[in-house]
């Protein structure tokens, strides 16, 4: 699949924007602000109604303005489809398909599906655990949209469980008493949470050849071990931690029992503290290269390849599933040497359509054959390849 | 902030369910520049509904006597007891024509962040109309949501012991609901969550 056009009124620095794409690589160069984030940002808001690097929808709409509009042409096997969003800060969003309104704006999610990297993303590697969670929790709504009912129902029953723990703790309550009023929601926490944890370990089982393959074309260095394993705060005893085939062979129900035991282990510490200590909130997915934890042990430059490979092996993953998305990568050569940045042309040619962004010319290897755009002052401008 | 007793107005309607501060002063300067009648006619309604309205004392339903017109009905199977949250759902079920046996209104469902535990509920009420042997069969029909389920749960528990006949209704998609328009979240888990029938 691959954007044939895109539209912007007033989307962030853009008053108006009419521009057209091809398939293949498409470079936007220009200097710092600019306006290169704020293209490839509204072809990811088209795929995902978010921004990848803000919360809220606010700051997309261009400063004094009511709305913006994205809209974009999107082409896949010889169908066009066009799509546009209009963004209305602080009330609710609208949005078309070929034109015609639709009654809900999520039915334009997957009409074009994009994979972003960007600088923000180091904190992948360098960030807290909880990074890590949402990177596979977004992946998994990605390629199972139910997944997002299970994220906001074990929210949900965590939020419910902990003012439960919190009233315990503040009331004095004995801890038969606790056990009787937490029985249900320990079983209902169990239930969903189990559900998410055998997801999650399945996707990494598949996630983790893709990233180790990635990582060693970028490095160049067909020997390095990269490892990802998911520590889990429900899976491990006193006596025995499940490797990651042993968890990957358990069933939901297998999970549950689990957790349901470590909530009963649990349960004193829990009430002595008021919040929930073991869950799919609690557990990390450690990265490791040649056994060194990549959190603490990698340079930048090594952290921005592992960071670029989890996103690129995202990509291969969704290839795999069926249709190929747009390849978005935000400056991603300026942190990467030169041997590394020609590696990555091999990656971003063979995409359908990639985009990619560079506010230094010479830092876009040589040998990359790409559209180029020159980006200036909100305007974009297409130059013809000589 | 408007004067006095215009901002009260808007207050006191912004604590409605559903209305937010803006449709709340929408609403208030409507009713400031409606014909008084009408205006009148609403007050006049809403201090009957409050005078004259009151809960079944059986069942929990709203109702205009001691109790609701369905407990004092004497065609339906005492047998069969459906337990719901709302009022409300009482009205939903019944406009289905598939129930014929009587209701019991909890007044809400367990929910620890709103302070709602068992004890605010009507189970007191629930477990001594089933003390007699009168009830064979329970249907839980409190919410398809997370408080809903763990209401259930926690009256299956309770009831358990009694031998009773109890049984839950089947969630997912929302009753009537049209294949087409559900969302893929909601039909992916309707999927995911399907159950053999054979
Ligand atoms: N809502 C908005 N209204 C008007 N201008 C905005 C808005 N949001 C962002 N901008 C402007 O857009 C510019 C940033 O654009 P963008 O992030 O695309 O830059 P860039 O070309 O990617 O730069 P860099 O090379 O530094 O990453 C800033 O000058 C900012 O002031
Ligand atoms: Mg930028
Ligand atoms: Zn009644």
């Amino acid at each position: 699949m691959w954007v044939k056009s895109l539209h912007l009124s007033d989307f962030r620095s853009y008053a108006a924007l009419d521009i057209t794409f091809e398939g293949g690589v498409n470079c936007l160069v220009g200097s710092n602000g600019q306006g290169k984030t704020n293209v490839i940002e509204a072809i990811g808001y088209l795929a995902t109604l978010q921004s990848h690097r803000v919360a809220s929808d606010a700051p997309l709409v261009r400063l004094g303005a009511d709305h913006a509009v994205i809209g974009a042409v999107v082409s896949h096997e010889d169908r066009h489809m066009s799509v546009e969003i209009q963004i209305n800060a602080g009330r609710a969003n609208r949005a078309k398909l070929n034109r015609t309104p639709v009654t809900r704006v999520r039915d334009i999610v997957g009409v074009l599906r994009t994979v972003v990297f960007s600088p923000e993303d180091l904190s992948l590697v360098k960030g807290d655990p909880g990074e890590r969670r949402n990177f596979l929790d977004e992946l998994l709504t990605l390629r199972t949209p139910r997944i997002a009912g299970l994220r906001a129902d074990v929210d949900r029953v965590l939020k419910q469980r902990n003012a439960l723990l919190k009233s315990a703790a503040a009331t004095g309550m004995s801890q038969s008493a606790a056990d009787t009023a937490l029985a249900v929601w320990d079983e209902q926490y169990a239930l969903h949470a189990a559900e998410l944890l055998h997801e999650r370990v399945h996707l990494l089982q598949q996630l983790q050849p893709l990233v180790a393959d990635r990582y060693r074309h970028v490095a160049g260095d067909v020997g390095l071990d990269v490892a990802m394993r998911y520590q889990s705060s429900v899976a491990g005893t006193d006596d025995h931690t499940p490797g990651p085939d042993e968890m990957t062979a358990w069933t939901p129900m297998h999970w549950q029992q689990r957790l349901l035991e470590q909530l009963r282990v649990h349960r004193r510490q829990e009430l002595a503290r008021a919040v929930t200590v073991v869950g799919p909130h609690r557990d990390e997915i450690a990265l490791s290269i040649a056994g060194m934890p990549a959190r603490a042990f990698l340079s930048h430059g090594e952290s921005w390849s592992l960071a670029l490979s989890l996103r690129l092996a995202s990509y291969d993953l969704l290839v795999g599933d069926d249709i190929a998305p747009v390849l978005i990568l935000d400056d991603v050569f300026a942190e990467l040497d030169d041997v590394r940045r020609a590696h990555l042309v091999d990656a971003v040619t063979s995409a359908t359509q990639s985009f990619i962004t560079a506010a230094v010319e010479h830092d876009i290897p040589a040998q990359l054959h790409a559209r180029r755009y020159v980006v200036t002052k909100g305007q974009v401008s297409d130059v013809r390849p000589q | 902030m408007y004067e006095g007793i215009v901002q009260d107005l808007i207050d006191e309607l912004g604590r409605l369910p559903g209305v937010g501060p803006k449709s709340a002063q929408r609403i208030a300067f409507h009713i400031l520049a409606a014909d008084p009648v009408d205006v009148l006619r609403l007050a006049d309604t809403l201090r009957q509904v409050k005078d004259q309205v009151r809960f079944c004392e059986v069942c929990g339903n709203v109702a205009q006597e001691q109790q609701c017109r369905i407990c004092r009905d004497p065609r339906r199977d005492v047998s069969i007891l459906c337990v719901v949250e709302e009022p409300k759902d009482v009205v939903a079920i019944e406009k289905t024509r598939e129930f014929r046996g009587k209701y019991h209104v909890l007044g809400g469902a367990i929910s620890p962040i709103d302070g709602i535990g068992p004890d605010d509920l009507r189970i007191r009420e629930l477990m001594a109309r089933l003390a007699d042997t009168t009830v064979t069969e329970v249907i839980l029909a409190t919410d398809p949501n997370l408080e809903g389920e763990a209401t259930a749960t926690y009256l299956a528990r309770l009831i358990a012991p009694m031998g009773l006949t109890v049984s839950r209704l089947a969630s997912g998609l929302p009753v009537g609901g049209d294949l087409e328009y559900a969302d893929e979240v909601t039909l992916g888990r309707a999927f995911a969550g399907r159950r053999a029938l054979s």
